[in-house]
């Protein structure tokens, strides 16, 4: 007996054992890529600069305040590029006091300065830049998450790319628009109030005093379908934002029936503040912001206590249903971008993958029937062989939770054609030893000894190759390297375990072996 | 048995330089190919959209050009996909985003009336970013799987020779492959540079297997006397069955990818297809041949050498 039989015949057991463990049931084992199931693909870039940008101004707020709170007399405090505020005293008689509380803000440090101008500006640390960016993706990856749980999606994949890109992969979606504007609004809502010391004409006409700015209401008109661009001028100054949201709930519209709004309750600070604006704004109009559109601008007839309010703006059932997720689940920190899309509908997936099959079948037949009638009973063991190899290829990608997609199915495909080599490999080995005049069993020990090197050799180039495609591609050319890369691998294991273990089981056990059929 | 060679002994090498002039007029035909033809990239390279329409009713190409009409396009192109019903159009970037466009397409095409009813079926977008990004990766991704190989080869083999040798017949494959892409009026998109990135493994694959064995009879004694030439040349001959069987079976593999695969995978298949032609062929004729000259070169000027300094 060839040594070690039952060890080598246990550990191909047991491998077949775990991959159809692995396998079973099928349909649920094997992730199907979106090209194969549909859904769709997204990669969406942060525009993580505005969010420097918007804490920049923040804190510029911030400071201004703190320095009239001190009885710092300011001429202006403004951003400039990305991350430097700039301040402007009126004289430079406090500029001692004015320090001391730009000091307090951490986050920055004092560059040039100007004492007999009054004039300094503070940068902000490079370190915390970088800590921005980074949150800017973190929140956002966050905000995206929570709110496709709550539009409810199977089996989302919402992942950070490099520094600042989110990938977004949902699979079986069945309508992309609704879904690509739930994820990709920012959805910052804002409670202002209108300018009405400037005339909409002469805002209109590009002269808006630096505190407003000129926004716009879209109106369709049910009938003609036409948009209607109203504008507005409002103050820049935010005075409540959607970050102080407890609730947000579709209703009814009771003035315009068929329409839908949304109600909203703010936190207790939220409702403290409305509170506060609405007593001291009394008979002016408050206008509710989201993204930069005007959805409305209420008069405010007295104080609006409790916390409460509604936006309105002409939606149907699904968009307010919409808007209310994205207001509970938050504003994006930062406006996202789509820089890649793919998105593939059910019935192109179900084709894909009956041309796969039927490629993959259609291929595995004819090198069947190729490989039985060039080895014959070699042939057949190699058949086996081939058999293993896929089950085993199959088993690892669910094992790993890989992916299939459609040119992973080419990978499959092509696996099947560079495994049968390795068996001719051997075979034609096998074939030259018994030429040159040695008997069956040793021209089997020799044809596979020999054959060893070789097919390590070319197994592992393209293995190489395999893993740069994994590394370098993206997406679906991801899926073919990962299915030819385990292949590749299955195959050197079947080739030296199973197909010389029945090499060994049907010629090395008998006496005498006259011929071997290959 | 069935044999297809019997103990091989063609002369493969000796005729090289007939080989020499065949695999230049391939080279002059592929970078001719790309020089005047040009390769065209897909969106996943150039940035742009990309709608798959499947109408119920197999529809004109000028009724859904005079559809599309309405809505600015720019430089779009209108192709059939696959079967008489499916048809893809390809919008350059500056035709804006893909939300607005897929919607855009969808009004306009829903106006012509002669259309009748249709679905979208695929729908993809690559921004400028990404797109330049994919440029990249695709230029790495072969230039690490060249040099991935080429110092696999020169470690395993011990010869930088082999290394670059096999590199070249790699090269050669890529560009009849790409020269064929653009003759064919093919896309250059992403399935097709997995695709040659697995030729260039197929290719190296042949390369090693003939390597292997030249190695192999280099240790044995019936070898010695023998010259670069006849050693190469029986390595090819000892591994000709095994060559041609595995061409065969990838050959059989690839053609059904070709014709069962579908339109998405066609593209894909094409290029493996002829890669493994030419990867066979590479082999012998490039691989082999370029070794067997180099190795003859350097023999030659070294014996110069031993003879001038025997003269002196």
């Amino acid at each position: 007996m060839p040594r070690r039989l039952w060890v080598r015949a246990g550990i191909v057991v047991a491998v077949l054992a775990a991959s159809i463990w692995y396998l079973y049931p099928p349909q649920k084992s094997i992730n199907l890529g979106l090209d194969l199931q549909g859904g769709i693909h997204l990669m969406l870039g942060v525009e993580v600069d505005k969010y420097v940008a918007s804490q920049t101004d923040r804190a510029a707020g911030d400071l201004k305040s703190g320095l009239e709170r001190k009885g710092v007399g300011v001429k202006r405090v403004v951003r400039e590029g990305l991350s430097t505020v700039v301040v402007e005293l009126a004289s430079a008689t406090n500029w001692n006091d004015a320090l001391t509380v730009a000091a307090e803000f951490g986050a920055f440090e004092v560059g040039q300065r100007d004492e007999k101008a009054g004039r300094f500006a503070l940068a902000m640390r490079q370190r915390q830049v970088a800590q921005l960016r980074d949150d800017a993706v973190r929140q956002g990856v966050e905000t995206i998450r929570n709110r496709v749980d709550q539009f409810g999606v199977a089996e989302p994949t919402i992942t950070r790319q490099g520094d600042d890109r989110i990938l977004i992969q949902l699979p079986g979606v069945q309508d992309p628009d609704r879904a690509k504007a739930l994820i990709g609004k920012t959805a910052l809502l804002e409670f202002r109030l209108l300018d009405e010391q400037t005339p909409v004409e002469q805002a209109v006409a590009g002269r808006v005093p630096e505190t407003s700015e000129l926004l716009y209401q879209r109106r369709i008109d049910k009938d003609t379908k036409a948009e209607r661009k109203q504008p507005y001028v409002v103050q820049k100054r935010t005075l409540l934002t959607g970050a102080e949201l407890t609730r947000a709930e579709v209703q009814a519209d009771p003035n315009a029936p068929g329409n839908w709004q949304v109600a909203i309750e703010f936190t207790a600070t939220g409702a403290r503040i409305f509170g506060d604006v609405t007593e001291q704004n009394v008979g002016r109009h408050l206008a509710i912001i989201l993204d930069g559109n005007l959805y409305s601008a209420p008069r405010i007839n007295e104080r609006i206590p409790g916390g409460r309010a509604v936006i309105t703006g002409q939606f149907t059932v699904d968009e307010a249903r919409d808007l209310a997720i994205v207001l509970r689940a938050g504003a994006l920190p930062a406006p996202v971008t789509i820089m890649e899309e793919r998105t593939v509908g059910p019935s192109l997936g179900a084709d894909s993958i009956r041309q796969g099959i039927v490629a993959i079948v259609g291929s595995a037949v004819a090198v069947f029937i190729f490989m039985l009638l060039y080895y014959r009973l070699s042939g057949a063991i190699a058949d086996l062989a081939l058999v293993l190899n896929l089950i085993i290829l199959l088993a690892c990608m669910a094992a790993f939770g890989a992916t299939l997609t459609l040119p992973g199915i080419a990978g499959i495909a092509l696996t099947i054609g560079m495994a049968v080599d390795t068996n001719i490999l051997i075979f034609e080995r096998i074939r030259e030893e018994l030429r040159v005049g040695k008997t069956p069993r040793a021209a089997i020990d020799a044809g596979f000894h020999r054959a060893l090197r070789t097919i390590i050799d070319t197994h592992l180039t393209v293995m190489v190759t395999a893993a740069i495609l994994y590394n370098f591609g993206t997406g679906p050319v991801k899926g073919f390297a990962v299915s030819l890369f385990v292949g590749l691998a299955a195959s050197l294991f079947t080739a030296y375990f199973f197909t010389r273990l029945l090499f060994d089981i049907v010629y090395m056990g008998r006496r005498r072996v006259q011929a071997i059929s290959i | 048995m069935i044999e297809m060679f019997r103990s091989p002994n063609f002369n493969f090498i000796g005729r090289r330089r007939w080989a020499y002039v065949i695999s230049a007029l391939m080279l002059v035909f592929g970078l001719t190919a790309l020089a005047v033809k040009g390769l065209h990239y897909d969106i996943d390279f150039t940035g742009g959209t990309l709608v798959q329409i499947r109408f119920e009713q197999p529809p004109t190409v000028a009724a859904i050009r005079a559809g599309l009409s309405r809505v600015q396009l720019g430089e779009s192109v209108i192709q059939q996909f696959g079967d008489p019903q499916e048809y893809i159009v390809r919008a350059p970037l500056s035709a804006g985003s893909s939300e607005e466009l897929a919607k855009r397409v969808t009004a306009a095409l829903g106006q012509e009336t002669a259309l009748g009813k249709f679905e979208l079926r695929r729908v993809e977008f690559v921004g400028p970013q990404v797109g330049r990004d994919l440029q990249l990766q695709a230029i790495y991704a072969v230039l690490f799987g060249l040099a991935g190989i080429l110092l696999y080869i020169a470690w395993a083999f011990k010869s930088l020779k082999g290394g670059v040798a096999a590199i070249a017949a790699v090269f050669h494959d890529m560009v009849f492959c790409l020269g064929a892409l653009s003759i064919t009026g093919r896309d250059f998109s992403l399935p097709v540079l997995a695709a040659l990135l697995t030729i260039i493994g197929y290719s190296v694959n042949d390369t090693i297997v003939a390597y292997d064995r030249l190695r192999e009879n280099r240790s044995k004694f019936s070898n010695k006397g023998k010259s670069f030439a006849d050693q190469m040349n029986d390595a090819v001959n000892q591994t000709l069955s095994r060559t041609v069987l595995t061409a065969l079976t990838v050959f059989l593999s690839t053609a059904i990818l070709l014709v069962f695969g579908g339109k998405t995978l066609e593209d894909f298949a094409f290029v493996l297809f002829l890669g493994v032609i030419t990867g066979t062929y590479s082999t012998i004729y490039i691989a082999g041949a370029i070794i067997v000259d180099w190795t003859q070169a350097i023999e030659s000027r070294v014996g110069r050498r031993k003879k001038a300094v025997a003269k002196a």
